[in-house]
């Protein structure tokens, strides 16, 4: 369990990145964190022939509020800095974010792992993938023609494949807009690992009721989705339960070693009604619902 | 008179391996500055261990999950599986080797009436507060994974000064160990910090006083 | 009472107490030495060429262009190296046991994906990858078999063309007279089928070796993590053509081993010979790919079992047959017999059974081969025993745990329907006290409530013994070729007053640098600080048989006490010389002998080490100088039992199937506990790895026999997060088969656990109807259980 061979890199801005992976090809791997990547090279499952390492690029890791409520995470921004960073900088609005990061691995992996790192590494029951997908994130790339906006809902193509391009770095993630009543839940055998299933929910509430929301999906599909028919039973004002039914009805996920296709449509149906009972947690239309869950 | 077989395929003193680029590094290891040539595919864990002979972090599975190699970066905790450790240059580095204050040592190496008089003096037996309370709960048995829970343990514990038990537990769960059933390590965190605690108490107060 | 002779010691100062153990300044400072820490000049590195397939012909092992890749020293097939194979033998007929041999490199055929089929040697452990992958070998591929059935199933392809069957081993035992007729006659039948998972004894550290030739020795020098330095030495002499003087066995520090480090290797074997071949040390480490894929594993195991019950709840026979999924090859010195005739000769466990029947069945398939793991198939057969008992507890609507007490063993010694003497242990106490604390802290109560509010919260139990203290009577029952069992030890005191004891058994964590300088230093009446533990060094250690069977205290440490006493003798010898009275005149004090009757005379150790070495002169005719002295130990019984009762707790996840575990309460009794602390944690170890199995751990394969649980992603070790809290609670029988009355403690606590687990999952799910019978039983199979009706209208 040695990595093969390779040229290493060290980058030392965004563009002379971008142009150096365009030199480089498809034999050129951008490491940030690396919690995923050298796992993998040391199984030599990964061994590309260039590493171009972009831990120097010190201004891909911040964390703040852009326009219109906004919040902009760099690529660089660690797991932990996420976890550990003030209110006055998450808010409210992206408390889910926090919360989130205990799912992710453990303390050590959350110190070196990356938001960017793990988006771009786009494993469909990942953390962040999931959280970028339901709630709308943009993820900004740069490449040598300059720089593009990608909806997360069109980012990822499938497991460990997304529209970015070879040379192309991915900088930054931004996520529009508040979510307060968001959650996100998920199950494993052991905690810390990947999830068998995972979920989001992120519910508009307005005057103490439900008016409608967005329901994602981790390990039903290649990609993380959201599921419209459980988010419009919220929308017509269903009960939690009947969108976690709604949703296990829609999810045709797969089967395999860790579960099969008919446990995970059942991990659906109870993940996404504690998603909704979490992200409801303090409303009123939280409260209204608390008794109605199982354990 | 035994012998083994005759050498035959060996080539000792030939040319270094070609193919494979060298680079120099320099890293700072608890608090020491070390320049190394080495191909940039080496792990930090293996350049810590068998190019810097700090052999206390171990290598329990090479893909992050068990934790045994964990040391701390910049103070927090990290799995050096899973660095090449081209990217700590200019990071601070710390492994087991620091924990123990240095010096002589300040306890007996074993109990009884003859201890201190007639025990030698046993290096190594000087123990910081979270090495003393691993030892005193038998929070480890191989000794293999307990590196990398030092560690961990002593990364969290700077960063979170005042953990409960949960989150203690929560930390511990990061790294594996197949001796103790772990309980024994929730104990030594959760008295070490306690202990901590009370000495961090002790001495506002004794500012207060002043 | 032999101990209640022994003079100074008789307070027991350091035995029973939890004393800090002697390794670990050295462990918690990073100054430990484990074999990957051992680096010498000049040293290479050594990487396995891996079969691909799970089984077929080699066709051609082409290592040119591993030569040729950059930093390759040197590459070796089998024939290049000439060795002799490893073969582990039983001593029965050949309707018992079918012989098969281990090639230390695979040389015509290969029988399991990862088995060794080449070695590379490079200058660093990278360089030993890269030629790895450069390897050709070509393959006819075999049918593979990958399971008990499919091995058994008429037509089946032969792992080993002289396996019948692919039945390694086939013992049919005690077979009591008239058992049919009690079955076809009992009130009540039970019957239990159960499959346990294949696991991973899985030390944190790997296997590993470095092997080097040192020219003014005349020896080759092998570092290795082994449970059983001088079994490694016989086999590498053997399968190396040197004699057993040129070879010493050196045992670092280790990072565990459960049993997985007891067998002799093929990989370390290997290391030595190419070590030899190019006159330079070489290193070996297994990483933790193939630690899971190619070492050794246990436990897969089928029973198939019924017991006889009359209508109050006395079991009247028990009858079983169990095949064990032994991989590919008979483990030495072991062999594929070890799981099936464990399980045959002990299964009527801690139960009054008066009429028992077993077929115990090896069976050769083609995964990596299987070793002892901790307990060795008392996890299963006690799982299946217990689950026996509940299922009849519930038939006859018994208290499960009354039905256990109207079948304990209580008169000691009891000899069983299999022939075994059990002696004193406190089988019938520790399930009480189980039972109470359990109930003091009200969780029949909260299961009340639970079950009120659609809460699915079980207690489960599990009563077992554990025989520990094998001698070599114990072990010739089994009929092994080579039969371990005794145990020697040297004790020296040197001229300055401090005693360096050797024990033939070897700690990886259990702690024997301080458990054994505890009996020592009681025994002479010194300081813990001024005894030293050898262990580990076939140059250093005159004989032993290593570490496993939950040996070290119970025969090591009765050496051990054996030969500081005959030291004693030595010390009071001369002390009744100087001053010439009868030796009866003396006694052993507190670091001094003195005198009979008048403790304030007295002359010190050091006094009197100084006149054995420096002052030999001074001597008495006849005296002999030094101060030196052996012991030997073996049990001439059946052994000694340990035993315990385990109670857990759990709670049933409704919504994922995941099963909580809430409490985990232990009563044990391992006899006089020499160091209580360590016991514990032994006990809570061991039950972190029963709970393992029962949950978590599972060795997987495809169809065509490829390894699918890779990496710790798939292979689930639990983590804090899965293990509770253990609450344990001790008892106490004195052993008086051991010179310390301590009996075995290292396997109870992972063979209590996977039954005490499963009775807990079944009672829970009792409201379903639903009953679990085997191992692993992961979140989904509980989800299962609970909610059928998903899954039927899933399927349809």
């Amino acid at each position: 369990m040695k990595p093969a061979p390779f040229r290493y890199h060290r980058a030392r801005d965004v563009h002379g990145t971008t142009r150096l992976l365009a030199e480089l090809g498809e034999d050129a791997k951008v490491i940030a964190g690396g919690q995923s990547l050298v796992a993998m090279m040391n199984f030599r499952l990964a061994r590309p022939a260039h590493l171009v390492d972009i831990a120097p690029l010190r201004e891909l890791d911040r964390l703040g509020t852009g326009p219109g409520g906004a919040l902009r995470i760099g690529a660089l921004t660690t797991h932990h800095t996420v976890e550990t960073a003030p209110d006055a900088v998450l808010g409210a609005g992206f408390a889910v974010l926090r919360r989130a990061m205990g799912w992710i691995g453990h303390l050590p992996i959350r110190t070196r792992g990356t938001v960017g790192g793990s988006l771009a590494h786009a494993d469909a029951t990942a953390e962040w993938c999931l959280l970028a997908v339901t709630l709308g994130a943009e993820l900004v790339a740069t490449g040598p023609d300059g720089e593009r906006r990608i909806p997360a809902g069109e980012f990822f193509l499938g497991p460990y494949t997304s529209v970015l391009g070879p040379a192309e770095l991915l900088t930054e993630v931004v996520f529009p807009r508040p979510a307060p009543h968001a959650a996100l839940t998920e199950f494993a055998e052991r905690k810390g690992d990947f999830a068998i299933v995972s979920a989001v929910v992120d519910l508009d509430i307005e005057a103490g009721g439900v008016r409608g929301g967005r329901v994602g999906l981790g390990g039903v599909a290649p990609v993380p989705v959201r599921v419209p028919e459980a988010e419009a039973v919220l929308a017509a004002g269903g009960s939690f339960a009947a969108c976690a039914a709604a949703a296990a009805a829609a999810a045709d996920p797969p089967g395999d070693a860790n579960g099969s296709a008919a446990y995970r449509r059942a991990l659906v149906r109870s993940l996404v009604e504690r998603a909704c009972t979490e992200a409801a947690a303090g409303t009123a239309a939280g409260n209204a619902t608390r008794k109605a869950v199982s354990r | 008179m035994t012998t083994p077989p005759p050498s035959a395929d060996a080539a000792p003193g030939a040319a270094p391996p070609t193919g494979c680029e060298l680079q120099l590094m320099v890293l700072d290891v608890n608090g020491e500055q070390h320049e190394v040539i080495t191909e940039p595919r080496r792990t930090l864990v293996d350049v810590l261990r068998h190019d810097l002979r700090l052999t206390g972090t171990h290598v329990g599975c090479e893909h992050g999950i068990c934790g045994a190699c964990t040391v701390l970066l910049d103070g927090r905790p990290v799995r050096s599986c899973l660095m090449f450790a081209a990217q700590a240059e200019g990071a601070a580095l710390r492994t087991v080797e620091s924990l123990a204050p240095d010096g002589a040592p300040t306890e007996g190496p074993e109990e009884g009436p003859e201890a201190g008089a007639q025990a030698p003096p046993a290096p190594g037996d000087r123990l910081s507060d979270l090495q003393q309370a691993f030892r005193a709960h038998h929070a480890l048995q191989c000794g293999f994974c307990t590196p990398g829970f030092l560690m961990l343990a002593e990364g969290f514990l700077a960063e979170r000064p005042d953990p409960d038990e949960a989150e203690i537990r929560e930390v511990v769960a990061a790294n594996l160990c197949r001796c103790t059933g772990y309980q024994p390590l929730v104990a030594a965190i959760a008295q070490c910090a306690a202990a901590r605690r009370a000495a961090r108490e002790n001495r506002s107060a004794q500012r207060k006083e002043l | 009472m032999r101990r209640a002779e022994q003079g100074a010691q008789d307070g027991g100062k350091l035995v029973g107490r939890s004393v800090p153990r002697r390794e670990d300044p050295r462990l918690l400072t990073g100054r430990g030495r484990f074999v990957d820490d051992v680096a010498l000049p000049g040293m290479l590195h050594a990487q396995f060429v891996r079969s691909t397939v799970a089984h077929g012909e080699l066709t051609g092992v082409d290592l040119s262009a591993v030569r040729a890749v950059p930093g390759v020293v040197a590459a070796f097939t089998a024939d290049d190296l000439g060795m002799a194979d490893i073969t582990a033998l039983l001593d029965r007929p050949r309707t018992e046991f079918v012989p098969t041999a281990m090639p230390v490199l695979a040389r015509d055929r290969v029988r399991f994906v990862g088995e060794p089929v080449a070695i590379v040697v490079a200058r660093t452990a990278y360089a030993a990858e890269d030629g790895v992958e450069a390897a050709r070998v070509g393959y006819t591929v075999r049918p593979p078999v990958t399971g008990e059935d499919a091995a058994l199933a008429d037509g089946a392809p032969l792992v080993h063309d002289e396996a019948v069957r692919n039945t390694l081993v086939d013992v049919e035992l005690f077979a009591t007279d008239g058992i049919d007729g009690i079955f076809a006659a009992a009130d009540h039948v039970v019957r239990v089928e159960s499959r346990t998972g294949r696991q991973n004894a899985l030390p944190l550290e790997t296997r590993g070796a470095v092997a080097a030739w040192d020219d003014r020795e005349e020896q080759l020098v092998l570092h290795t993590c082994t449970q059983i330095p001088h079994q490694v030495r016989t086999v590498a002499a053997r399968c190396l053509g040197l004699a057993e003087r040129a070879v010493r066995v050196v045992v670092p520090d280790m990072g565990g081993g459960f049993g997985l480090k007891c067998v002799v290797g093929r990989e370390e074997i290997a290391a030595a010979a190419a070590a030899l071949r190019l006159r330079r040390p070489v290193k070996w480490i297994e990483d933790r790919k193939d630690a899971l894929t190619a070492s050794f594993l246990a436990r897969e195991q089928h029973y198939t079992a019924r017991a006889a019950f009359d209508a109050d709840g006395r079991i009247l026979a028990l009858d079983a047959d169990v095949v064990c999924d032994m991989g590919a090859y008979s483990c030495y010195p072991f062999t594929a017999g070890i799981e099936p005739l464990m399980a045959a000769a002990e299964m009527p466990s801690v139960y009054t059974v008066p009429a028992y029947r077993v077929r115990g069945r090896a069976v050769t398939t083609n995964k990596a081969p299987s070793a002892p793991y901790r307990g060795v198939s008392r996890p299963q057969y006690v799982m299946v025993v217990e689950r026996l008992f509940e299922r009849a507890a519930r038939e006859l609507d018994l208290d499960p745990v009354e039905i256990r007490r109207r079948n304990l063993i209580t008169d000691f010694p009891y000899t069983g329907v299999n022939g075994l003497t059990y002696d004193p242990g406190s089988y019938r106490e520790s399930l009480d006290l189980c039972e109470r604390t359990l109930r003091a802290e009200g969780w029949y109560e909260r299961q009340r409530t639970a079950r009120a509010e659609g809460r699915h919260l079980g207690i489960g139990y599990a009563c077992f013994s554990e025989r520990t203290g094998y001698g070599t009577a114990a072990f010739a029952q089994r009929k092994m070729a080579v039969v371990p069992g005794f145990d020697l030890s040297e004790v020296r005191m040197d001229p300055g007053g401090t005693v360096t004891v050797t024990t033939g058994t070897m700690s990886h964590g259990q702690s024997h640098e301080t458990t054994m300088a505890q009996i020592v230093a009681d025994r002479l009446g010194l300081d813990l600080a001024r005894v030293k533990l050898h262990q580990g060094d076939t140059d250093r250690i005159a004989y032993g048989w290593g570490t496993f069977a939950s040996r070290s205290i119970a025969v090591g440490g009765s050496a051990v006490r054996l030969a500081a006493g005959r030291l004693g003798d030595k010390l009071r010898a001369l002390a009744a010389a100087r001053w010439d009275v009868p030796v009866e005149e003396t006694a052993l004090g507190r670091g001094a002998v003195v005198r009979r009757g008048d403790p304030a005379t007295a002359i010190g150790y050091p006094e009197l080490a100084e006149l054995a070495y420096l002052r030999a002169d001074l001597l008495p005719k006849g005296t002999e100088p030094g101060l030196t002295a052996t012991a030997g130990f073996d049990v001439f019984t059946d052994g000694t039992f340990s035993n315990a009762t385990h109670g857990a707790v759990v709670e049933l996840h409704g919504d994922t199937g995941r099963v909580e575990i809430l409490r985990y309460v232990c009563v044990e009794d391992c006899g006089v506990a020499i160091n209580p602390q360590v016991v514990e944690g032994q006990c809570r170890g061991g039950i972190a790895q029963g709970i393992a199995g029962a949950l978590f751990e599972q060795v997987t394969y495809d169809a065509l026999g490829e390894p699918s649980a890779t990496s710790f992603m798939d292979y689930k070790v639990p983590t804090a997060h899965e293990i509770p809290d253990v609450a344990i609670h001790h008892l106490e029988t004195p052993c008086a088969l051991t010179e310390t009355g301590a009996k075995g403690a290292g396997e109870g606590g992972t063979i209590g656990a996977p039954a005490a687990v499963l009775n807990a999952v079944n009672d829970a799910l009792r409201p379903t109807g639903a009953e679990l019978d085997s191992t692993p039983v992961t979140p989904e199979t509980v989800h299962r259980a609970l909610h059928p009706r998903h899954y039927e209208e899933s399927t349809r």
